[in-house]
């Protein structure tokens, strides 16, 4: 994963196919994909012909041909900017690929083996997978348990168990089997696997334009359409004003007319536009997340709430015990060893916990059984309890310790007719640190021996480390977190003050969630979701961005509309972040885009007009539009159409790279966008043509 | 040097409008909303009389397909009506002059030009239209076409505020009560005023008088001050006389003078914070108020400095050639801001004989859309469109799908938005470059160079922009200029009308996003910062080599002692 990330801008490889790529996607079909770009390449076919027609007859312009190359530039350099984008999304997803087609499935037909391409798999085939066999395609496993490397798309070496039943039975086509034997079932058609869609995203051709996008488009072909007008009727009006005394014959040549055109249509945001789409998908890839469409991306970057389970997202896994609180008489230590003793036969990673526990605070080890002549009683669901029966050396009973929940030890006492006023004022007691341990955000277990109450071990979720500050973030950017868990208000409120989520539900069902989303949605937020479970699926499928763990069922990789490869809950700040960015890089470079015409304005519209009302000791009086005093109208206008394709290649690497996004409020990030690209945009083409025509001039090009 | 008194005058009018708007505008609102008011024991049963006799029922609610057809149908009713009044006036009452029968283009041109509260007038008002036309006909388009602006207006804001709804309310209403309450009463107070001041009120035929010189002079009269006080309320703009309020029947006096211009603008600027209150939120209304106003009082100095700026072909600073004489320089240039500003179109002086820039100004204000104030509703609803596309690119720039008041902004509203700024741009430009490029386009010019261009160019931003004022110098009286013109107001007003209607009808059906930190908001100084981009990069790149080939070249050419 780590060498993904740091993988060079531009892999020379890539960087090659992507320059013949540039030439291929001068069809004229591909171009139309792209309104702004295809006008461009229509003013260099045109000037182009029209060159010929001159040169046939004898007449050559070294500055029309100057002009025609680098409209055709600036074709290329667009084609350019997507091809890159798409070859780099493809070499990540190309090796996949390629271990798919050569995979041979071992299908399942009658009960007798068969062995066949996996590009030949269909939904419900089954085929058999042994240790070292690559799983064909995405599917289910239906019979067997294994564990299985799939390094292969997440990058995470340690292999990962998968077996029939349960959370745990989807497999991905492409990672290998490295112990064991399984069948799967297989869910999805070539095509239609996760890779494909994946690969889909990636490629121009196939990518479907997002919601952003197809408005963005619009707003850049009404902008182009407009420019064309107004370069139309341009030479209307030029020629009109020659008429009277003052007329000469001089008019706008054609070329010219294409310069100003594509100079002021918004070619820059036009040409690497499926590019920053392409490389949106292309991040979000590299950190391991697989999207179903680029509209769920985008989405994302407008998710106003975030729903998260508590368990294996805010918290570990489990809860540990943190602390021993002793009843009035009896030592720390000594509810320690009872404690250590009453679980040793909980085998739960709450028990083990305990036992840890009381090691480290006292040294206690686990004791030799046998030698301890006792009886345990393991825990069982149904109890909600474990306990140790230790015999004298007499045969009678003489301790019975016994630890569980505040409810299950108060059933066990009266059932065994334990009560006494001892017990029931410790109880009481119990009961009121009980309180205070839910408070902070723990579960209180009770740890009894014989009649006495010993006291109370508190068991707590542990917040996982830094989680505070990335809903911090959160919260800056406006999005607000809930946190669903099962327990109770007490302890929820604690957690969620220790992790800082902004609101949470707790004793939730399984219906909560997907009624929590309804809710939130019929408010008009949109709302994401992370899970895995089966019971997820409705929830993952009503949320406007459901992320499901690669190692949850099938049914809930289906509900979602982004798989997390990692299975990492918190990965959907970055998918936030991702969504954000992409849309910021968009809205950025159109800004730039369009601030760039004022430069070029006061480049193009004095040069034609120079000789407009000129007299013989003076330019048209329009010149004093040459703000720039670029030297020559010829190097004005060409300095121009330099500009504007150059500024192409120069913005690829942020195209590619996106937009630097920081975790802010609205406010300052547009304030801070609108400095660098708003203003940015106005300022830096006057230095970029000026400069360009200091070159040109200098080396006598005009 | 400006003289005081004319500049103490535009600071009272501005600070007065800044005064009045936020006042008249909270009080509009309560006035269309149906609520009991101050008229409603008047005019309530007028209004109930309304809807029984023409069969309405004012509890219908109409989605915007329903909403825009009843606006088309009763659009296109009132140009047959119009058109079929001035082809037969010759045989209606109130002729005393005995008027002919009006040219079938023109007659088109002059019914196109009221309903879409345009009032280009290709006609002379006293020599060409009976009484009976100008109160039937022109007048009563005068009240309603403002108010069918203001229905577009209520009916967009609806779509912004309704939560996931259908109905964009009943046009016949909207109709009916701006109308009933807030257009027929403040002009009746206002033309009493007007007559107050001397501007005429009368049926009886022209007189013919001897003047002091012995020569016979024929003075035009007719119901004037009535249809005065709409035509600057309504931002119609259509004068009753020829020269409009250059005419001391139509603006007598130094207050009638002021009182005019200043209630040009009162409605379209007070309707900004009838919008704020509808939307429930005063900062709005402020932020789009100032960047109105901002935009107007920019044009005003511009203006201003270029008419007193020294000219270098007679070597003195304030030619008054063309102006108000009787009120000076300043009150021309600020009536001609504020009618282009304001779609009205009423003009005290000659545009054409402004000062180049102080032409470009007039010009621009008109080709920015209309939307500096702009006509009364359509200003409004056309700054929204310009709001709508800053809200989509600066929403881009923060990372979330655009939003404007808790509506999500997409691909549809942004393509709507795109054609209706597009469609009269495209008018404009290519219907100048039609008559540059033909005879009979060509043949009604008396200027020619950057001057001639000038004319043809705002003659053309004028009726797509549905402001109405004439550059003057180009006899538009041809069967050309009337057709072309026609169409290019057609298409200034639905083409915009539908387009807005579209995204009112589908902004409606969406919920609303609550606002979090993450919202761009649209009530700072920074959104008005940009919006003023947005509106002077889509105009200035529109129309600035347009420009720079007519008023601007011509300001260069003046300064190096060449004329046209």
């Amino acid at each position: 994963m780590d060498t993904r990330k740091k993988r060079k801008l531009f892999d020379r490889k890539i960087v090659v196919q992507a320059v013949l790529d540039s030439f291929i996607k001068l069809d004229p079909k591909l171009l139309l994909k792209n309104p702004v770009i295809f006008l461009v390449a229509v003013g260099a076919m045109l000037t182009s012909a029209l060159f010929v027609i001159n040169m046939v007859n004898g007449n050559f312009s070294s500055f029309n041909f100057q002009i025609i190359i680098w409209l055709w530039f600036t074709v290329l350099f667009a084609n350019f900017a997507e091809a890159i984008a798409e070859g780099r999304g493809k070499a990540q997803s190309e090796n996949l690929r390629k271990q798919r087609t050569q995979t041979i499935a071992r299908k399942m037909i009658n009960n007798k083996e068969e062995k066949v391409s996996a590009v030949e798999l269909r939904v419900d085939d089954l085929v058999i997978c042994e240790v070292g066999d690559f799983i064909p395609a995405d599917g289910e496993v239906v019979e067997g348990i294994a564990s299985v490397d799939e390094s292969a798309i997440t990058g995470e070496s340690a292999p990962v168990i998968r077996e029939s039943g349960g959370d745990r039975n989807a497999v991905t086509g492409g990672t290998k089997v490295i112990s064991d034997k399984i069948i799967i079932r297989i869910t999805a058609n070539p095509g239609d696997t996760y890779l494909d869609r994946m690969i889909a995203l990636v490629e121009s051709a196939k990518r479907k334009k997002t919601p952003n996008e197809i408005a963005l488009s619009i707003l850049l072909s009404g902008l182009s359409i407009i420019f064309l007008l107004v370069v139309v009727t341009f030479r209307i009006f030029f020629e009109y004003n020659q008429t009277g005394n003052f007329s000469h014959n001089e008019n706008v040549s054609i070329p010219i007319l294409v310069s100003l055109l594509v100079c002021l249509i918004p070619t820059t945001i036009g040409g690497l536009l499926s590019a920053i789409g392409i490389s949106g998908m292309d991040r979000l890839l590299s950190h391991n997340v697989i999207a179903m469409s680029g509209r769920a991306v985008e989405a994302a970057g407008d998710i106003d709430v975030l729903l998260l389970d508590k368990t294996g997202t805010i918290t570990l896994g489990n809860r540990m015990a943190t602390e021993f609180i002793p009843a009035p008489g009896f030592s720390e230590k000594y509810l320690a060893d009872a404690a250590q003793l009453a679980s040793l036969a909980d085998e739960t990673p709450e028990g083990r916990s305990i036992v840890i526990l009381a090691k480290e605070k006292f040294d206690i080890r686990a004791r030799n059984i046998h030698e301890l002549n006792a009886h345990f009683v393991p825990f069982s669901a149904q109890t909600q309890m474990s306990g140790v029966n230790i015999l004298s050396s007499t045969g009678s009973r003489e301790r019975i310790i016994r630890k569980g929940s505040i409810d299950a030890i108060k059933k066990y006492l009266s059932s065994e007719n334990l009560e006494n006023v001892n017990t029931i004022t410790d109880l009481n007691f119990s009961r009121m640190i009980g309180v205070d341990v839910a408070l902070a955000g723990g579960t209180p277990l009770l740890v009894v021996e014989n009649k006495n109450v010993l006291g109370v071990v508190q068991l707590k979720d542990v917040v996982k480390g830094g989680i505070n500050e990335r809903f911090a973030q959160l919260r800056k950017m406006g999005i607000k977190t809930i946190m669903i868990t099962g327990d109770n208000p007490l302890t929820a409120t604690a957690i969620a003050a220790e992790a800082g989520v902004d609101s949470f539900i707790a004793q939730a069902k399984p219906e909560d969630k997907l009624k929590t989303i309804r809710d939130e949605q019929s408010l008009g937020r949109m709302v994401g979701m992370i899970g895995d479970g089966t019971n997820d699926a409705p929830a993952l499928a009503q949320a406007d961005v459901g992320i499901a763990m690669n190692s949850g069922t099938q049914a809930a990789r289906e509900a979602g509309n982004m798989i997390d490869l990692d299975s990492n809950p918190t990965k959907l700040i970055e998918v936030v972040e991702i969504g954000k960015q992409l849309l910021m890089t968009r809205g950025s470079l159109t800004t730039f885009s369009i601030a760039n015409d004022v430069a070029k304005y006061f480049a193009i519209i004095p040069a034609i007009a120079t000789t407009l009302y000129a007299t013989k000791y003076s330019n048209g009086p329009l010149s004093v539009l040459n703000v720039m005093n670029l030297s020559t109208p010829q190097s004005a206008i060409l300095s121009a159409v330099i500009f504007n394709a150059i500024i192409i290649i120069l913005l690829i690497p942020l195209a590619l790279k996106g937009v630097k996004y920081r975790p802010e409020g609205a406010a300052e990030i547009l304030k801070r966008n609108i400095i660098i690209y708003g203003l940015g945009g106005l300022i830096v083409p006057f230095i970029g043509i000026k400069i360009i025509d200091v070159i040109l001039t200098s080396i006598g090009l005009v | 040097m400006i003289p005081f008194n004319e500049i103490i005058q535009a600071v009272i009018f501005i600070i007065g409008l800044i005064i009045a708007a936020p006042l008249f505008g909270g009080y509009i609102a309560k006035l269309l909303s149906g609520k009991k008011n101050i008229l409603s024991p008047v005019f309530g049963r007028v209004e109930s009389l309304i809807y029984k006799s023409a069969g309405i029922n004012p509890s219908e609610e109409m989605d915007w397909k329903r909403y825009t057809f009843s606006i088309l149908i009763f659009s296109l009713f009132g140009i047959i009506i119009l058109t079929v009044i001035q082809l037969i006036q010759s045989t209606l009452p109130l002729n005393p002059q005995r008027l002919s029968n009006v040219e079938f283009s023109l007659a088109i041109n002059t019914a196109v030009s009221f309903v879409t509260n345009t009032n280009w007038q290709s006609y002379a008002g006293e020599s060409t239209l009976s009484y009976f036309v100008q109160m039937i006909g022109l007048t009563v388009q005068n009240f309603v076409s403002a108010a069918t602006g203001i229905a577009v207006l209520l009916a967009l804001t609806r779509g912004l505020v309704t939560r996931q709804g259908n109905s964009l309310g009943n046009f016949w209403v909207d109709l009916v009560r701006s109308t009933l309450y807030l257009l027929i009463p403040l002009s009746a107070m206002f033309a009493i005023v007007l007559v107050s001041q001397g501007v005429v009120q009368s049926f009886s035929s022209y007189k013919e008088i001897t003047t002091l010189e012995g020569y016979k002079q024929i003075i035009p009269l007719g119901p004037a001050a009535s249809q005065i006080a709409i035509k600057q309320l309504g931002t119609n703009g259509g004068g009753f006389f020829s020269t409009n309020s250059a005419f001391p029947f139509e603006n007598p006096t130094p207050l009638s003078n002021f009182l005019q211009m200043f209630s040009i603008l009162l409605i379209p600027a007070s309707l900004v914070f009838t919008y704020g209150k509808l939307i429930g939120s005063k900062k709005q209304a402020w932020i789009i108020f100032f960047v109105m106003m901002f935009v107007f009082v920019f044009g005003l100095l511009v203006s201003t400095y270029s008419e007193y700026s020294n000219n270098n072909i007679f070597q003195i600073s304030g030619l008054m050639e063309g102006k108000e004489t009787r009120f000076g320089i300043l009150n021309s240039v600020l009536w001609s801001t504020a009618t282009t500003a304001a779609s009205n179109g009423s003009v005290n002086a000659m545009h054409s004989s402004l000062s180049p820039l102080s032409g470009l100004v007039a010009m621009f204000n008109i080709q920015l859309g209309e939307i500096i104030f702009g006509g009364v509703g359509s200003g409004l609803y056309g700054m929204l469109l310009f709001i709508l596309i800053t809200v989509f690119i600066s929403g881009l720039m923060i990372g979330r799908t655009p939003e404007y008041l808790g509506k999500k902004i997409d691909a549809f509203e942004i393509k709507w938005a795109i054609v209706a700024i597009l469609l009269p741009n495209t008018a404009i430009l290519l219907f100048s470059a039609l008559a540059l490029k033909t005879n009979a386009g060509l043949s009604s010019l008396a200027n020619n160079g950057p001057h001639g261009f000038s004319e043809i160019l705002y003659a053309f931003s004028s009726a797509a922009g549905n402001n109405g004022s004439a550059f003057a110098g180009l006899n538009t009286n041809t069967v050309f200029y009337n057709l072309m013109t026609a169409l290019g107001m057609l298409i200034g007003r639905f083409g915009v009308i539908i387009p807005c209607m579209a995204i009112a009808g589908n902004l409606v059906k969406k919920n609303i996003t609550p606002t979090s930190k993450g919202t761009l908001q649209t009530d700072n100084f920074l959104f008005a910062l940009l919006l003023l981009g947005v509106i002077f990069i889509v105009g200035a790149l529109t129309f600035f080599p347009a420009l720079s080939l007519g008023p601007l070249l011509e300001h260069l050419l003046m300064n190096n002692g060449i004329t046209f």
